[in-house]
């Protein structure tokens, strides 16, 4: 199968800024594909470039087999739904919509009764007369939308869309792309710095990080194995303990602490070991009913914040604090500060990262 | 300012002291006008001085050859004048606001001295260029040399107004429109321009009315049978004044009166038109 | 939000040619024919600005090394800075002075008056903030020599002005033709320009600014000297350059409302050309003028001011 994009050895430079460094990126048809990472590692850029509205400096950019890596944008089949909508301030709603459909030639008549039909996809009627300027946030991100899916284009990017929404209209939103993506089979390339709702919404996700392409993969793949400290580190939280391999079963802490962690890294290589908190369970040490000490360490409690359904314990190791995170279970035991504990995980659980 | 709880609010004899200079410097603009105007109807011939109401120094004006000429020249010159000045002014400001050239930063500096510099300078720059233009290529001043001089400085005063104007507008607008299929030109032709219309159309009014006003560099270039009004009025002024100047003035004062107006118009379109669309329905904003 | 687009009779959009990949070479094409598009946008009013405006600029550098000869032409030739030496002549020093000191005191005038008022229409609503500009847009739009006429009528001997200090009882006045009256002359048409700036700046101003500096135990004046004064400091000094240029170049108002004992510069430049035939020393004259006013604005722009 053709992928709907796929991009080859892409690199972008502004100057000295290197904004996209060589990445090589295949998005298949129907699917939903997040760009995350931290502000300025390029995913805008990368956008960009498939849009036709930046050129890369080097590399292959294919849609659905096609090169279109030197097109202008109104030569490719794709479409934007841009961070902050950039409706046409001076047209209505009908005409926003209908725009694509003029530029491509087609009559008024025709373009006006498809941009009628996409407005009422995003449940829009009777808005068509209105200008930009009297629609609330969530419904010019809706006019957005529908402006660029009346074009039915192959693949349609979207720039952190929901973005300037708040938090109850982002997570509706949410919702509805992701069905409306569902029902409609075109790919969305979906930028986000918000790891939730890329874990949320993507079939897959790729993580960027200074230009560079990470890791791509389900969500899944990229919460529980994730490729290095940062992916780690960046996607949900985590506690990152630092040591060296000592042989396939064993890593070496710094504490000098060994714990079980299988690998087939070379002896000595520094890694560090990935635990999310709700992973590690915590255990006074006093009770002697230790957990294994092959997948343990021991410290003592800083802090503990109660959360509700949850509780988090700041606890304190010789070198380090991590957080643990466990169900607000009655029947559990409590913690005080100051109580000399046991953290423990379940060693399939902790993911061994590169140190970088 | 952003609104203010009453604390900075100045209070006594502060806030009393900046009442009455609002209105002290409000009276002093408009008192000289309206007594200009009164005056203007005053059957005097002494200006200034009261002496019955007479409509004779505006029957003078419809009459008066000259006058007459001299505002067909000025009306000429303006409209010639501001036609060139907006086209190159706009394309000067897209220019300045949306890409990037070599000699861009010197373009920039130059386009904004013909504003700050004072007028007598630069009429002494166009009467030695014009001068020594005369010289080499031998034509007489008049039309061209006024209307190729009053250009000179409305380009930077057209090309201010409408890159206020772009700077003020998203430029992700003119992406948009690429994204959906628009070429260049139809992104300038349905997009870009109609946004920055009511920045052409101001600056235009701008240019059009400095034109109008001008009166010391047309002086140093004007030619033979072509005196503008403002030139005949101010010469008329040094030869010692009459009514009629009055009459003439407050025609002046209504031209500048009407295009104030239709500037603020232009800039009020905008907003006007959203309210008529919402209740009419679909406009020609669709290309 | 779900369902499909109805089938339109429009195909799809479609790759209609495959395009090359993207090259270091491609890209600085494109960057290369953005800029030649955005240099041959600016390419007409370029050209036309410096044919029309630095070349005859140039001139006047030229023409004010130059000299005069007997039949007041000027000779291309025998260049010399005799025209400059003239700038420490009495006369001439006497009328550099007066119209420095003239423009100060208008500048300073302007700023006094305006300040107060750009705040006070600062902190208005905003309908009537929007009103006030519009009144004093339209004597900022109104012709220059009209307004300019007014005065003449106002001051004239038996004037308005002069009847009504005569009713009061102090006499009558005699303004019209002393440098009282241009100063008032420039006064009225140059204040907008003070007020413009000083009234976009000071709007700009977060009032909360003022209430924490109250907050913190300034009193009224010091709230003022401290916070509302530096922070409005761009207007100020944008103001006072908009004002001092164009009362330093007058030549309109000291005509109308100056008399033969007023000659300010604006007016002795003229003279050089119209009337004395010196256009060496005119355009000295002239130079000097420009040079005050480049470095006032270079000085501004440096100093960190963002438009004039
Ligand atoms: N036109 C440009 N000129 C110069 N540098 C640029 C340009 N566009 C982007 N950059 C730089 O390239 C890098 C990547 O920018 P990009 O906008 O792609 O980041 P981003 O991941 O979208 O960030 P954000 O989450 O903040 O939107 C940044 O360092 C940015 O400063
Ligand atoms: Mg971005």
């Amino acid at each position: 199968m053709t992928a709907a994009v796929e991009i080859t050895g892409v690199s972008k430079r502004f100057g000295d800024v290197v904004a996209v460094d060589d990445i090589d990126l295949r998005i298949d048809d129907g699917e939903f594909f997040a760009l995350l990472g931290p502000s300025g590692c390029g995913k805008t850029t990368t956008l960009r470039m498939i849009a036709g509205l930046d050129f890369p400096t080097t590399g292959s950019l294919k849609i659905f087999g096609h090169e279109v890596g030197t097109l202008p944008p109104n030569k490719r089949p794709v479409n934007t739904v841009f961070q902050n909508y950039a409706l046409f301030p001076h047209m209505n709603v009908l005409d926003n919509v209908a725009f694509g459909l003029r530029m491509q030639g087609t009559d008024k008549a025709t373009a006006r009764s498809a941009a009628t039909a996409a407005i009422g996809l995003v449940r829009l009627d009777g808005m068509e007369r209105r200008r930009p300027a009297q629609l609330s946030g969530g419904q010019q991100q809706r006019v957005a939308l529908a402006r660029a899916l009346v074009n039915e284009p192959k693949v349609l990017l979207l720039d952190e869309p929901l973005g300037a929404l708040d938090l109850k209209l982002r997570q509706e939103m949410q919702g509805e792309l992701k069905s409306l993506q569902r029902e409609l089979g075109v790919s969305f390339v979906f930028v986000t710095h918000d790891q939730e709702e890329a874990l949320t919404m993507s079939d897959r996700i790729a993580v960027m990080d200074e230009g560079r392409l990470l890791q791509i993969g389900t969500p899944e793949e990229i919460y529980e194995r994730p490729v290095n400290r940062f992916v780690a580190d960046f996607i949900g939280q985590t506690n990152l303990l630092e040591g060296t391999v000592e042989d396939g079963a064993t890593v070496c802490l710094v504490n000098g602490a060994r714990v079980a962690a299988r690998s087939d890294l070379t002896a000595g290589t520094r890694i560090a070991l990935s635990i999310r908190p709700e992973r590690a369970t915590i255990h006074h040490r006093d009770h002697g009913t230790g957990p294994d000490a092959g997948s343990a360490v021991d410290g003592e409690v800083v802090a503990v914040t109660y959360l509700g359904n949850a509780l988090v314990h700041r606890v304190k190791l010789d070198w380090m604090e991590i957080e643990v995170r466990e169900a607000n279970d009655p029947d559990r035991p409590r913690f005080a500060v100051g109580d000399p504990v046991t953290v423990a995980w379940d060693p399939s659980a902790a993911a061994l990262v590169a140190d970088r | 300012m952003t609104a203010v709880g009453g604390v900075t609010q100045p209070r006594g004899a502060t806030r009393w002291l900046l009442r009455a200079n609002t209105w002290l410097v409000y009276g002093f603009f408009y008192a000289p006008i309206v007594l200009l105007v009164v005056f203007s109807f005053s059957g005097n011939r002494n200006v200034g001085v009261w002496g019955g109401f007479t409509l004779d120094w505006y029957r003078d004006f419809a009459s008066d050859g000259n006058v007459q000429g001299a505002l067909r020249n000025s009306i000429q010159i303006a409209v010639a004048s501001t036609v060139v000045s907006v086209v190159l002014g706009t394309a000067a400001a897209l220019a300045l606001e949306r890409f990037t050239f070599r000699g861009r930063q010197v373009f920039d500096a130059l386009l904004y001295l013909p504003i700050i510099i004072p007028d007598v300078t630069m009429a002494v720059m166009m009467l030695l260029f014009f001068a020594q233009a005369a010289e080499l290529l031998g034509f007489s001043k008049g039309f061209g040399t006024i209307t190729l001089s009053h250009i000179a400085f409305n380009i930077s005063f057209v090309s201010v107004v409408v890159r206020a104007r772009l700077a003020g507008m998203d430029d992700r607008l003119e992406e948009a429109a690429r994204d959906l299929y628009a070429t260049r030109w139809q992104a300038f032709r349905h997009v870009t321009l109609p946004l920055i219309m009511p920045g052409v159309a101001g600056g235009a009014l701008l240019a059009f009315t400095l034109s109008l006003d001008d009166v010391v560099i047309t002086q140093f270039v004007t030619g033979p049978g072509w005196t503008t009004l403002p030139v005949y009025v101010f010469g008329l002024i040094r030869k010692g004044v009459t009514p009629l100047i009055n009459a003439v003035s407050v025609v002046m004062l209504l031209a500048s009166m009407a295009l104030v107006a239709l500037s603020l118009a232009t800039q009020r379109v905008r907003g006007g038109q959203d309210a008529i669309d919402a209740r009419v329905g679909p406009d020609q904003g669709l290309p | 939000m779900t369902g499909t687009l109805p089938p339109v009779d429009v195909a799809p959009p479609e790759v209609e040619e495959d395009a090359a990949p993207a090259t270091p070479e491609f890209e600085a094409a494109s960057l290369r024919q953005e800029r030649r598009r955005g240099l041959l946008m600016a390419l007409p009013a370029y050209g036309y600005l410096v044919l029309f405006f630095a070349l005859p600029l140039l001139i006047v550098v030229v023409y004010s090394f130059a000299t005069r000869n007997r039949f007041g032409g000027t000779d291309l030739s025998g260049w010399n800075i005799d025209s400059y030496r003239r700038l420490g002549e009495p006369l001439v020093r006497d009328i550099l002075f007066r119209s420095v000191a003239l423009a100060v005191i208008t500048t300073v005038i302007c700023l006094v008056v305006a300040y107060p008022f750009a705040y006070y229409m600062a902190t208005r609503s905003e309908a009537v903030r929007n009103l006030m500009l519009v009144f004093v847009m339209i004597p900022f739009w109104t012709n220059f020599l009209v307004r300019n006429f007014a005065w003449r009528v106002i001051l004239g001997t038996d004037g308005p002005l002069s009847q009504v200090t005569e009713a009061v009882g102090i006499g009558e006045t005699r303004l019209l033709f002393t440098q009282t009256a241009v100063v008032l002359g420039l006064v009225y048409g140059f204040l907008p320009f003070m007020v413009l700036p000083l009234y976009a700046d000071i709007e700009r101003i977060d009032g909360r600014l003022l209430e924490a500096s109250r907050d913190l135990y300034a009193t009224g004046a010091q709230s003022f000297r401290h916070v509302l004064l530096p922070l409005s400091m761009p207007g100020v000094i944008a103001g006072s350059i908009l004002v001092f240029i164009p009362s330093l170049g007058a030549y309109v108002t000291p005509e109308i409302l100056g008399g033969a004992k007023t000659t300010l510069l604006g007016g002795y430049i003229v003279t050089q050309f119209l009337t004395a035939r010196n256009w060496p020393f005119g355009a000295s004259l002239s130079f000097v003028l420009m040079a005050v006013m480049l470095t006032a604005t270079i000085v501004y722009f440096r100093k960190g001011g963002r438009t004039l």
